[in-house]
């Protein structure tokens, strides 16, 4: 493995060079030891292969030209159909390469499982025993990230930092869609799903800024759900986070609930305290006042469950809808359940200032677009303009 | 239009005048030149008197190749569609940037990304497959038709009445705008409330039950129907993997039905099978449309893999190499392809040891598939190889296909998934296995068995323009896209913000642009070689030196397909055939049995495009009016006795002297 490991640090050297110069290709120059070791995965599977590949490539082109019908000095055998020697060789010559390959798997899934806890800061340095991890809290909104700092106490809004060659211990979730977590120079993705958690266990080696978005679709403002990722020394981390706390807001309820509103290109947001407990109301489905929480069902259901008086639960069980009683139209609506026509330029309901509602809401049939959209973020009045901090 | 609002709602559900995009200058064009070409079409049939011909000679008949032709023409018309939309996103990802918005708004976009999915696995690749296994498999196996032809008619309408619904879909109202595996929550009823995933629901589910009906057809064809002597391990290659696909298609295709099913009734009862509230859980939905998912792509290429070694062993006028093994492979990969499937979300959270599980039985495919390489390649070993056109379509499988099967093992090492996952990295690895894999093959098929379908063969100055111009297109379009995936761009993506990337898109749409090229030369070479068909013709039957059964009949066939079962002694039969001094009887026939055509499966896709369209628009009269009528009319065809009859045995000489003229004068 790590004889290999180096083999391939090598190659992936020349493989940008051989006919890439110039691009950057973040997935194999990445900034994070998790994602350098990705790389080097990628790199020794690719060679792996290479192996059965190459010949298979080379034997094609010359089978076809050496037996093309022109040549008549090449042996034309119609009947030889059989071979058991050359079979055991076609089947076991796969095989092989399988089997190691597959044995990389198994150790790789395992290393680099991304709920296991690090063990090493890059290929030299194991973690010191006395290393606090830095915790962070994401949330996938529409369409935007929300990042909680439980130890600090604070939150951002599409602005990650971290100081370099500290574990980052992420905790993700989302308050709608499903979405995914991804800063290729880091650590692999992972899908942040409502009412679930995932985990990502990561390490930042350089300085810098660098590009993290979501990767999975996830409706309308989904190619704008992007951020930026600062990898700071401690220094620049702990001016960052006191630049967070005197220009940043109070995040509580009100606010987190206006902000999950569905919005598109949202500007970076500081938040100089975040109420406790809000993420995991977020991670239960219940920042909504009168929702029930998730694990309290759940602890119901453990319990034998609620009988018949759980139906009364049901509304408070009720998340998915929650704008349509404010009147405003679900992320992907359309017409007709909304006045937006089907491929028009007009953002949704949910996204826009001012009343986009149909005027004909009855002839439709649906309740939720009765009233008037909401805006999706009052920017003049709640909180104050948040400060840009890569501009 | 109405005074009472209610009556409106009552007629047209939620059907109104908005849903028709006339203000949108795209729509409007397209659908000028959809009605404009569809009135020529009906002006064009109704002059030349052609409607009654087309209704009893082709909609109403049960001839399996008519049918298999049928489905390869409306395969061909969506897979137009389906280019145009891959056209257009390749053309907006190329310009979007810059803090440009391109030309198409996120609405729009997500719509045609959807479409271009949904149609091209669906609409395109689906009806292209069933097309070439109808028509070819009965004759592959001396059997005269199908075992149940009146199913593989109302199949065939089924299919086409889903096309149908989902091509409504541009002009009335919208298409889902949630990718074309249909995610939810985002499809579900809270956050999708329009019309859009209806229309991707009933198109599935109404061509989903053609799918599989004509998966049932044709097992029972293969299993049942053989000619004598033909045991399992005598069936040309192509039989061998139509069967595992149909076994395959039956498996798999109830399990999209009921994962849809599951879907609609959270979208229109309110239950939460896959809502974030009440219990529901989305993942259940991924992993289920999964496991008909990953199946899907092996229904796909393992028939192009049956066409390949056809191919490759009439063109290198040699026996198929390992014929034992490739069969083997074929089943194992049937076997394997049904436990792969969380490979497709190992980034959703599952442990290492299931991640490392379903990551190592996806490599495990790796290996009777390259077992099958090396036999295509050991066939090509000491032969005599043909360069027609069918053969450089098989060339440039063999080299494009390795490539894409490369990287897809690389995706299934779950930590190297972590990073490409969702990348434009997988979509170029998916396009390389499906242009590389299926549409190569497909395209070979077609050039293959054209002559044995209408008597000439297809033009090969044209066909060779279309190989080269999809071969170097589809290395533009999708090399671009390896790099893109390892710069980290991720899929489904409307607008970029770094202007490095832009150079990488341009190149992408110019390769799409080759391909563009490559369509219209296969199009233009169906109408040279239509005009040219005198010159093309070919009297014997076997313009190939072919080796299996469908050659030894003339082209066409005639509607009875083999005056006589043929006897089987050893597989490439007739090439066996050939070598033994066969030859054809010329007397002795006698009258045939023969399956009746009816009208029944128009009739009830029509139904059913009714039904599906007062479902998605909540026009609740009219489903339960075609709902009833589609069981009438299913029950009513029980009662038609009259399904079958005899070509007298004149008539079977009268067609059968005729051959022998052609032959004597021809060979």
């Amino acid at each position: 493995m790590q004889k290999l490991a180096r083999f391939s640090r090598l190659f992936s050297l020349l493989l940008p060079m051989l006919s890439l110069a110039g691009c950057n290709m973040v997935v194999m120059s990445p900034s994070g030891d998790i994602a350098n070791q990705q790389r080097d995965l990628i790199i020794v599977s690719t060679v792996l292969m290479l192996l059965i590949i190459v010949p298979v490539l080379f034997l094609t082109l010359l089978f076809a030209w050496r037996y093309r019908r022109s040549n008549t000095t090449a042996t034309y055998d119609p009947d030889w159909h059989h071979s058991t020697r050359l079979e055991i060789v076609i089947w076991s010559a796969p095989l092989a390469i399988i089997i190691a390959l597959g044995a990389v798997t198994w150790i790789s899934t395992h290393k680099l499982d991304p709920y296991r806890p690090l063990d090493r800061l890059d290929a030299e340095r194991t973690v010191p025993a006395d290393t606090n991890p830095l915790t962070v809290e994401v949330v996938a909104l529409d369409w935007k990230w929300l990042f909680f700092y439980p130890d600090l106490g604070i939150a951002t809004v599409n602005e990650l930092a971290a100081p370099v060659d500290v574990p980052i211990n992420f905790k993700i979730t989302s308050s709608s869609m499903m979405n995914s977590f991804y800063i290729p120079a880091l650590a692999g993705q992972i899908y942040a799903m409502p009412g679930m958690q995932t985990r990502l266990h990561a390490v930042i080696n350089k300085e810098g800024v660098f590009d993290g978005f979501s990767a999975n679709y996830s409706g309308d403002g989904f190619s704008h759900m992007r951020f930026k990722f600062h990898g700071l020394t401690q220094q620049g981390f702990d001016k960052w986070v006191g630049r967070v706390k005197s220009q940043g807001t109070a995040l509580n309820r009100d606010a987190y609930l206006k902000l999950e509103k569905p919005s598109e290109k949202e500007p970076v947001r500081y938040y100089a305290s975040a109420e406790t407990g809000l993420y995991d109301a977020i991670l239960n489905l219940c920042a909504t006042p009168g929702k029930m929480c998730m694990s309290e069902m759940m602890h119901i259901d453990m319990m034998g469950g609620g009988g018949k008086e759980s139906a009364e639960n049901r509304q408070k069980l009720e998340y998915d809808n929650r704008h349509a009683g404010d009147g405003e139209a679900a992320p992907g609506a359309t017409f007709p359940a909304t006045g937006t026509p089907a491929r028009s330029d007009e953002k949704p309901n949910g996204t826009e200032d001012g009343g986009a509602a149909p005027a004909d809401g009855d002839m439709n049939g649906m309740d939720m677009h009765d009233g008037h959209s909401m805006p999706s973020m009052d920017h003049g009045s709640g909180d104050p303009a948040p400060a840009q901090l890569n501009n | 239009m109405f005074s009472n609002l209610d009556l409106q709602k009552f007629v047209f559900g939620r059907l109104t005048l908005e849903a028709i995009p006339y203000h949108e200058p795209i729509l409007v064009a397209t659908f000028a030149a959809v009605a404009l070409g569809g009135l020529a079409l009906v002006i064009a049939l109704t002059y030349y008197r052609l409607w009654a011909y087309l209704w009893s000679e082709w909609f109403t008949s049960v001839d399996h190749k008519k049918i298999g032709i049928m489905y390869v023409i409306l395969a061909l018309v969506m897979l137009v569609r389906g280019f145009s939309d891959a056209i257009m996103m390749r053309i907006q990802q190329a310009i979007a940037f810059n803090g440009s918005e391109g030309y198409l708004p996120p609405h729009h976009y997500d719509q045609v990304f959807t479409a271009h999915g949904v149609i091209m696995i669906f609409f395109m690749a689906m009806p292209f497959v069933t097309g070439l296994m109808n028509f070819v498999v009965p004759l592959q196996i001396g059997a005269r038709d199908v075992s149940f032809p009146f199913l593989n008619n109302f199949s065939f309408w089924m299919t086409t009445a889903g096309a149908v619904i989902i091509m409504m879909s541009l002009f009335v109202g919208e298409f889902a705008r949630t990718g074309w595996l249909a995610y939810p929550p985002l499809s579900g009823a809270d956050y999708s409330p329009g019309v859009g995933v209806d229309y991707y629901i009933w198109g599935l589910q109404v061509a989903g039950i053609g799918t599989t009906l004509s998966g049932i057809n044709l097992i029972a064809t293969i299993v049942k129907m053989r000619a004598p002597g033909m045991t399992m391990m005598k069936m040309p290659v192509f039989t061998w993997t139509s069967l595992c696909t149909n076994v395959l298609i039956v498996a798999t295709f109830p399990v999209l039905t009921a994962t849809l099913a599951l879907l609609s009734l959270d979208r229109y009862a309110g239950t939460n099978f896959f809502t974030n509230d009440l219990g529901g859980n989305p993942m259940m939905y991924v992993n289920l449309i999964w496991i008909w998912g990953h199946p899907e792509v092996y229904i796909l290429v393992l028939p192009a893999f049956g066409i390949f070694s056809e191919v490759v062993a009439t063109f290198c006028g040699k026996r198929l190499f390992g014929y034992a093994s490739m069969v083997y492979a074929t089943v194992v990969i049937t076997i394997l392809s049904y436990i792969v499937w969380l490979h497709h979300f190992f980034t959703m959270g599952s442990g290492a040891s299931v991640n490392a599980f379903f990551g190592i039985t996806t490599m495990i495919i790796s290996i009777p598939t390259g077992a099958k390489m090396f036999n295509w390649l050991f066939t090509m070993y000491r032969g005599r190889i043909r360069y027609e056109v069918p053969m450089l379509w098989t060339i440039g499988f063999m080299v494009t296909f390795v490539i894409g099967g490369m990287t897809g093992v690389l995706l299934a090492v779950p930590p190297a998934d972590f990073v490409l996952h969702n990348s434009l990295f997988l979509i170029a690895h998916f396009h390389n296995v499906i242009i590389g894999g299926v549409v190569f093959g497909l395209m070979a098929g077609v050039t293959y068995w054209f002559p044995k379908a209408f008597g000439f063969k297809l033009d090969p100055f044209w066909g060779k323009m279309s190989f080269w111009f999809w071969l170097t297109g589809f290395y533009f379009a999708f090399m671009p896209l390896y790099v893109l995936g390892l710069m980290g761009v991720t899929r489904r993506v409307s607008q970029f913000e770094d202007p490095s990337l832009q150079i990488w898109f341009v190149i992408a749409a110019f390769g799409a642009f080759l391909i563009a090229l490559g369509i219209l030369s296969f199009l233009i070479q169906l109408v040279v070689s239509f005009k040219r068909r005198e010159q093309l013709a070919d009297f014997t039957g076997d313009p190939w030196d072919g080796r299996t059964l469908e050659w030894s009949t003339s082209s066409p066939p005639p509607e009875y397909n083999f005056a006589f079962t043929p006897v089987v002694h050893d597989h490439d039969s007739y090439w066996d055939m050939k070598n033994r001094g066969y030859a054809r009887p010329v007397s002795g026939f006698k009258a045939i049995h023969m399956p009746k055509g009816t009208g029944t499966g128009v009739i009830l896709s029509g139904l059913s495009v009714a039904f599906a369209f007062a479902m998605i628009w909540y026009i609740w009269w009219l489903a339960a009016l075609s709902l009833v009528a589609i069981i009438v009319v299913s029950i009513a065809h029980t009662f038609n006795y009259n399904r079958d009859f005899y070509i007298p045995a004149n008539e079977v000489v009268e067609t059968e002297d005729k051959r022998t003229e052609l032959l004597a004068g021809k060979v």
